[in-house]
């Protein structure tokens, strides 16, 4: 307990400790020398395929997989299929056998057979040279090396799209080495051939030089790349690591390691927060880990395989199983030897307590004077989290509790969230179901870890639907990041159709239930689902979907349930199929749409008998809608189509199709004013409309005598002033001057000023006592060269004021 | 760049960068040179986001316009089309795949829905085979559009179409995907108050959108403190009137599209001696408006009889900016002045500008009845730089039935309309426009606006003015009134009682002093009409809606009121005297004077609350009404 330091060795100004997690169950002779062996990050399983010589002769390797780690692993089956290059987990635990012809083999977690894929045609003949297996933003992928040389890459292999990235210019042999690489969302490759170094994208291929190189390298033969595609390391023929970062810009540091043989294996022992990054780089009898700092830590070291995590590398050998990392800063403050670290005082001061010993409240005290004992608590409870020792964590904890005490109001959820993770990830690193979970892991994979659960937990054919169902709910409540339609899909999968939709009614976001639903048929739920989600989207791909699936009538009784699906649905088929459209109508017994319906075809016809005849249907279903005014507007436009067409035939004049007030005006400039004065009556057009219509048209002819008689003919129900304007408009100042006289007394001051008679618009002014028509005169009135207006309109203005 | 996003009560330019992040990401998925295919659509609102620079620097080439056949030709690695998801624009995306050229080397496509994916697009792709062709088929989540330093667009024109004509609501989706968008950035909004049936949607959508991301709450310190969601058709009123301030009048009279202008060029034409007048420019003058300008911050929302006399104030500071020159001695002094160079050019070349808008507008509104706006014959002349502001010209007399004589009396009408004068018989003037044929636009403006200052129209005079229109503008035009009948901008008086006067005197809606110059009420926008819109507002903020529950029951569509639970340790500690920001939802578009009103409510002194405006598109009367019409094309004989 005291040399909880025992297996720390600094690096730098850190220190990195190894620490056993298990020992290892299986029984194998040889150690994994003969074997592929793959482990899923974040503690998950390993898996393991043996190849040895007798066997790769016999073309048929046994093989093992053991998954869930460590203490009993399970046996697979006699291997009965092609020849295995590489074995990879995927992110939702699948595993993967890469095999040489191309073929990719799909495994669930217990090692049963889901389904297989190939990498392209062209492997069977050239085969898979090398094979990696990577986790990128988009899903798992897969990178082959072929026979000829070339690179062949899936992003996704749930959504496989093969790319075959470009040639590498002069490479005659395997590259020496290559990666995976992940940077702005694309998936690259990273070659060494040779001397030179090359970035594969699917466009094109870059040499690439990495900056700060060691001269005394003259190739690079191993590389590896950080759990988070950030950092990138190199070792290089002459023995240096080089640490940099994965896009090639910036050097971290450069270590000599004195060892001229190419490593078996590499791997980046990083932690979030961590001070001193490194690689590990691993040879037959020899672990080495190189810091940025340039300095060395070595380990005496049996055949291993590295697996590198989030928060340091793994090492997994014939019989042991360990962590290797950088001790974080909470644990270094705490135990490293003579710290005053707050949290070294508080577990101190409890030790001391524990002992009965005065001096645990000197401790206490020297916390307390400056204030730090919320920082001691946190170190505490921060540093139990990392120990894997249940006794250091309840030394800490112990430690944590003991201070609390002395605080009033410090928040309990630190300790209390605490407690119970600790109680999770020490019941799964138990030897029995050897998930060597760390904190940070699970931080980031609980739900997937209760996801997982769910799905084996639907596959348990012996229960009830509803047991699950209520089971599952329990469980997982509200956590986040959980899809319940994910794990529902599952069920699906396995064949329970009801257990799938009892789960998605838990599934809180409606959107995701549509698909599924889909799936299993069960449009009508689906629809309701997608309008309740509100994404209209959705709602159109369901309806799309149910018409593909029902006959007619029951589609359009389904739609008259759900009106926002109905008016979707209108909408689509008013652009893309106008006659189920008339359809929906007829059915709805929507008459004035009907209406609206022909009217809007009449005006995509060309032929007027057509055209006609659609209007009729118009005006006959506006007369079923009632609606009185629509019939009478749409019978009155067959009747003006009749007449424009009569005119057309009889005066060769093209009217067709313009409106009644533009052939009304069409007739009277062209001097066709019986056939105008028809109109006006047929149509009863008002009166003031007309000699409005009638004024502009003669005017624009310049037919001022004409105009003269119209004026003449009975009284204007316009008044003479527009007569003024218009003339006015059309320049005519003589024949506007004629309408003058007849003007309205309200509009005389209005009429002058058209004509530019000021005179008479003072007159008019002065005579109607009009303040506002006073100015406005004046308004119009220059200083200079209507002095006498002026005067005389200053002084009415003048009387008007003194009265 | 957009640093006047940054201005304002709330930084937008957080959003506007998120954007501009999202958009660079998607490019660099698509590695190597590439050419956009456009949805004409989508260029305008792109434009408040990304210039074209950002697209070259992440190797765009070329850019073309989405039409159907065979793409042009471009030596490009990646064919990018960004589209909405529409199915007849998918159609074109099939044929211009299909008909790719064979023979070349072959070119990658990658398709980009704005604002969201669509499954049935990608069915559609399916159907004519060519989905298999593109390499990434992604969307780009772009629904609320920082448009300036208080407001905030979606630029979708046909959101009040599709709500309440065509019961589409797939703009309030967007609207609810956006508002969750923006509180991801600024924090949970923990009050939501709306009125209107599309509001209430919308704020269901909301609530259940945050129920289904529980657990992933955002730990950001709320921004806003409220939102108001308001439904267009609780305010029919206010757009179909005239804006009288500053930028309602430049839209209304030339529009401003996704934040520019066109204008007519003379007026810009730089003057210099000895030119004749033989090169005047032929291209309309493109002007970018937004308060990045500081003379049109300044005087956008101004009234535009207060616009004359704020731009001679200013002519005189500029003036006086460079009378200084006079008075640097010193090598020091002198280096000073030239610093400011730059600065007091470009507010000039901003007056300049203004000067010649302010004249253009001047032209169509003003009429001597009314005082002159402008100082008259005030000429200002900045001579050693040989430009020559005018700020007014008054010398010429306009023609006798001019465009102001129009304005004016069409001003005349509606300010009757607004104060309840004679709504329910059939007005004289729009009977004389008719004759007349004048833009229908107009028409459907004024008889709609009698409509609902009327509470509907008697079926005597409602089909009196319908039949005149059909008569004078076509028969085609029956299924506008239709959708103008259906959205409730015109009806039928179904109750006897007409309710508008009652909502206009409990919200004093009009009011009769209006102070142009120095406004003390928002009714200034309007010079006497005060929007209803920022009444509730206002009256939302203080005291409370309870006061006027009796007028929102005369509304259209439900009021409500939410609370939204923020997690713990975010509750803000307000400072004392500090101001509550409410964000206000405009669904279905609001207009330049709303939003002019609403500013004028943060300035206020005792005010207590400032305002950022959301909206789906920024409109006014007649790209509101154009947006309601059916257009039939007269087929050819």
């Amino acid at each position: 307990m005291a040399f909880v330091t025992a297996n720390w060795n600094p690096l730098g100004d850190a220190f990195y400790r190894k620490v056993e997690l298990y020992e290892m169950g299986w029984s194998l002779k040889d150690g994994l020398r003969d074997c592929h062996v793959a482990a899923a990050p974040y503690g998950g399983p390993i898996a393991g395929h043996l190849h040895s010589l007798r066997n790769a002769r016999s073309c048929l390797p046994g093989a093992i997989r053991c998954p869930l780690t460590t203490f009993s692993p399970i046996w697979g089956p006699q291997w009965k299929s092609g020849v295995v290059k590489q074995l990879g987990w995927t992110v939702g635990d699948d595993l993967l056998c890469v095999q040489e012809d191309g073929t990719v083999l799909v495994y669930d977690l217990f090692g049963s057979f889901k389904r297989h894929f190939s990498m392209g045609n062209e492997l069977v003949q050239s085969h898979v040279l090398e094979a990696k297996v990577f986790h990128s933003p988009y899903g798992t992928g897969i990178a082959l090396l072929s026979g000829t040389f070339r690179f062949i890459l899936a992003t996704n292999i749930e959504d496989l799209k093969l790319r075959r990235l470009p040639e590498v210019p002069g490479l005659q042999g395997a590259p020496s080495c290559w990666a995976v690489l992940s940077q702005d969302r694309q998936s690259k490759v990273l070659l060494a051939a040779g001397p030179d170094l090359y970035m594969l994208d699917t466009t094109a291929c870059t040499p690439v030089i990495p900056p700060g190189l060691t001269p005394q390298a003259s190739s690079i033969v191993h590389m590896a790349v950080s759990f988070s595609y950030k950092y990138l390391a190199f070792f290089t023929d002459s023995g240096h690591v080089w640490m940099g970062s994965a896009n090639l810009k910036d050097k971290l540091g450069e270590v000599e390691t004195k060892m001229k043989t190419p490593p078996k294996q590499m791997a980046w022992c990083r932690r979030p927060k961590g001070q001193q990054p490194s690689v590990v780089v691993m040879w037959e009898k020899n672990l080495l880990v190189a810091g940025q700092c340039q300095e060395t830590i070595q380990y005496p070291f049996v055949d291993s395989v590295l697996v590198p995590e989030m928060d340091g590398v793994r090492i997994i050998s014939g019989s042991h199983h360990e962590l290797l990392q950088e001790v974080p800063a909470a644990c270094e403050e705490i135990f490293k030897i003579a710290s005053m670290a707050p949290g070294a005082l508080l577990l101190e001061a409890n030790r001391e307590y524990e002992k009965e010993s005065q001096k645990a409240d000197e401790y206490l005290r020297e916390i307390k004077e400056q204030d730090l004992l919320g920082e001691a608590v946190k170190q505490c409870v921060e540093a139990a989290g990392y120990e894997h020792e249940p006794e250091t964590q309840k030394m800490l904890l112990r430690a944590a509790s003991f201070g609390k005490c002395f605080l009033s109001n410090f928040r309990p959820e630190l300790f209390v969230h605490m407690c119970r993770d600790l109680r999770v990830l020490n019941a799964v690193r138990d030897y029995t179901v050897g998930i060597p979970l760390t904190l940070p892991h699970k931080q980031q994979s609980v739900s997937r870890v209760l996801k997982h659960w769910a799905c084996c937990k639907v596959q348990q054919k012996e229960e009830a639907d509803e047991v699950i169902a209520r089971a599952i709910s329990v469980k997982l409540g509200e956590t986040a990041g959980i899809s319940y339609s994910d794990i529902a899909a599952k069920a699906y999968e396995c064949g329970r159709t009801e257990l799938a939709i009892k789960l998605l009614e838990f599934e809180p976001r409606s959107g995701e239930q549509v698909p599924l639903l889909l799936k299993m048929k069960r449009s009508q739920l689906a629809l309701s689902k997608a309008i309740e989600s509100g994404d209209t989207d959705l709602v159109y791909t369901v309806v799309t979907y149910l018409k593909n699936e029902m006959n007619r009538g029951d589609f359009f009784m389904t739609l008259r349930n759900q009106p926002v699906a109905l008016s979707l649905y209108r909408q689509f088929c008013k652009h893309q199929e106008p006659e189920t459209l008339k359809d929906l109508f007829n059915q709805d017994d929507d008459h004035q749409e009907l209406g609206n319906f022909y009217v809007r075809a009449s005006y995509q016809e060309g032929k007027l008998e057509t055209r006609v005849s659609l209007l009729q249907s118009a005006v006959d279903e506006y007369n079923k809608a009632k609606n009185e005014f629509a019939a009478k507007a749409t019978e009155e436009e067959i009747r003006l189509l009749r007449f424009q067409r009569r005119v057309e035939e009889e005066k060769g004049e093209r009217v067709l199709g313009c409106s009644l007030h533009d052939t009304l005006h069409c007739l009277l400039t062209l001097g066709l004013h019986k056939q105008a004065e028809q109109l006006y009556k047929d149509f009863r057009v008002p009166d003031k409309r007309y000699w409005w219509l009638k004024l502009t048209a003669l005017a624009e002819k310049e037919d001022w005598e004409e105009l003269e008689k119209f004026a003449k003919s009975k009284k204007s129900p316009i008044g003479y002033l527009p007569f003024v304007e218009v003339c006015v408009k059309h320049l005519n100042k003589y024949e506007a001057k004629k309408y003058v006289s007849k003007v309205t007394p309200e509009q005389k001051v209005k009429a002058h000023l058209a004509v530019g008679d000021l005179e008479g618009a003072a007159e008019a002014a002065i005579e109607r006592r009009s303040e506002g028509e006073v100015s406005l005169v004046l308004s119009r009135c220059s200083a200079t060269t209507d002095r006498t207006i002026v005067d005389r309109l200053n002084r009415a203005r003048a009387a008007a004021a003194k009265k | 760049m957009a640093a006047h996003l940054s201005y304002g009560r709330v930084n937008l330019n957080i959003l506007r960068e998120a954007a501009r992040k999202d958009l660079r990401e998607f490019l660099d998925k698509c590695a190597g040179s590439k050419a956009i295919v456009w949805d004409e659509y989508l260029t305008g609102p792109f434009g408040l986001i990304a210039q074209y620079s950002l697209l070259k620097e992440h190797e765009v080439e070329k850019m073309f316009t989405l039409k159907g056949g065979r793409l042009p030709a471009a030596e490009v690695k990646n064919i990018i089309f960004f589209v909405r998801p529409r199915l007849e624009l998918m159609d074109i995306i099939a044929e211009n795949v299909i008909s790719e050229d064979k023979m070349r080397s072959p070119r990658d496509f990658h398709i980009l829905f704005v604002p969201r994916r669509s499954l049935l697009c990608e069915q559609r792709l399916k159907e004519r085979g060519v989905l298999g062709s593109f390499i990434n088929v992604d969307e780009y989540i772009l629904d609320l559009i920082p448009y300036d330093g208080d407001l905030l667009s979606m630029e979708s024109e046909g959101a009040f179409r599709e709500c309440y004509l065509e019961n589409d609501q797939t703009s309030l989706y967007h609207t609810a995907k956006g508002l969750m968008t923006l509180q991801a950035l600024y924090g949970t909004i923990p009050q939501i108050f709306g009125k209107g049936e599309c509001a209430r949607h919308v704020a269901n959508m909301m609530l259940r959108m945050k129920r289904e991301f529980a657990g992933c709450q955002t730990q950001v310190l709320p921004v806003f403190d409220t939102l108001l969601l308001l439904d267009r058709n609780v305010d029919l009123l206010t757009p179909l009137a005239t804006q009288l301030t500053y930028e309602g009048l430049i839209d209304e009279i030339y529009g401003i599209n996704n934040g520019y202008v066109k204008l007519p060029p003379e007026k810009f034409a730089q003057k210099k001696q000895g030119e004749g007048e033989k090169d005047l420019p032929t291209e309309p003058k493109k002007l970018q408006l937004n308060s990045a300008e500081e003379l049109y911050a300044e005087i956008r929302d101004k009234n535009f009889n207060a616009v004359g006399a704020a731009l001679s104030k200013k002519a005189k500071i500029i003036s006086a900016a460079f009378e200084e020159r006079h008075n640097a001695k010193t090598v020091g002094e002198i280096k000073q002045f030239v610093s400011q160079l730059p600065h007091m050019q470009a507010a000039r070349t901003s007056l300049a500008n203004h000067t010649s808008i302010a004249e253009l507008i001047k032209d169509i509104t003003s009429r001597q009845k009314i005082p002159p706006p402008l100082h008259p014959g005030l000429y200002l002349t900045l001579l050693h730089f040989s430009i020559i502001v005018v700020l007014c010209c008054i010398s010429c007399v306009p023609p006798y039935v001019s465009a102001s004589e129009a304005f004016f009396d069409n001003l005349t009408v509606e300010q009757e309309f607004m104060t309840g004068v004679d709504t329910d018989k059939v007005n004289t003037y729009i009977e004389d426009c008719i004759a007349q044929k004048d833009p229908l636009i107009k028409i459907l403006r004024l008889v709609c606006m009698q409509s609902v200052c009327n509470n509907g129209l008697k079926q005597k005079v409602l089909d009196y003015y319908k039949r005149e229109i059909l008569q004078t503008y076509g028969y085609e035009h029956i299924l506008t009134l239709n959708n103008l009948e259906k959205t409730g901008l015109l009806k039928l008086q179904t109750s006897t009682r007409n309710n508008y006067p009652t909502i206009r005197k409990t919200l004093k809606l009009w009011m009769e002093d209006a102070n142009e110059q120095n406004p003390n009420d928002i009714s200034y926008v309007y010079s006497g009409y005060a929007p209803l819109s920022v009444r509730l507002t206002q009256l939302l903020a203080r005291p409370g809606w309870r006061s006027i529950e009796e007028v929102l029951k005369m509304l259209p569509g439900p009021h409500f009121e939410e609370r939204q639970q923020l997690p713990a340790g975010l509750h803000k500690k307000r400072q004392q005297g500090e101001n509550r920001t409410t964000l206000v939802f405009f669904l279905g578009g609001v207009t330049y004077a709303e939003i002019a009103a609403l500013r004028f409510l943060s300035q206020m002194e005792d005010g207590g609350t400032e305002y950022v405006i959301a909206t789906t598109k920024l409109i006014n009367g007649t790209t509101w009404i154009k947006s309601l019409m059916d257009r039939l094309e007269e087929p050819p004989f």
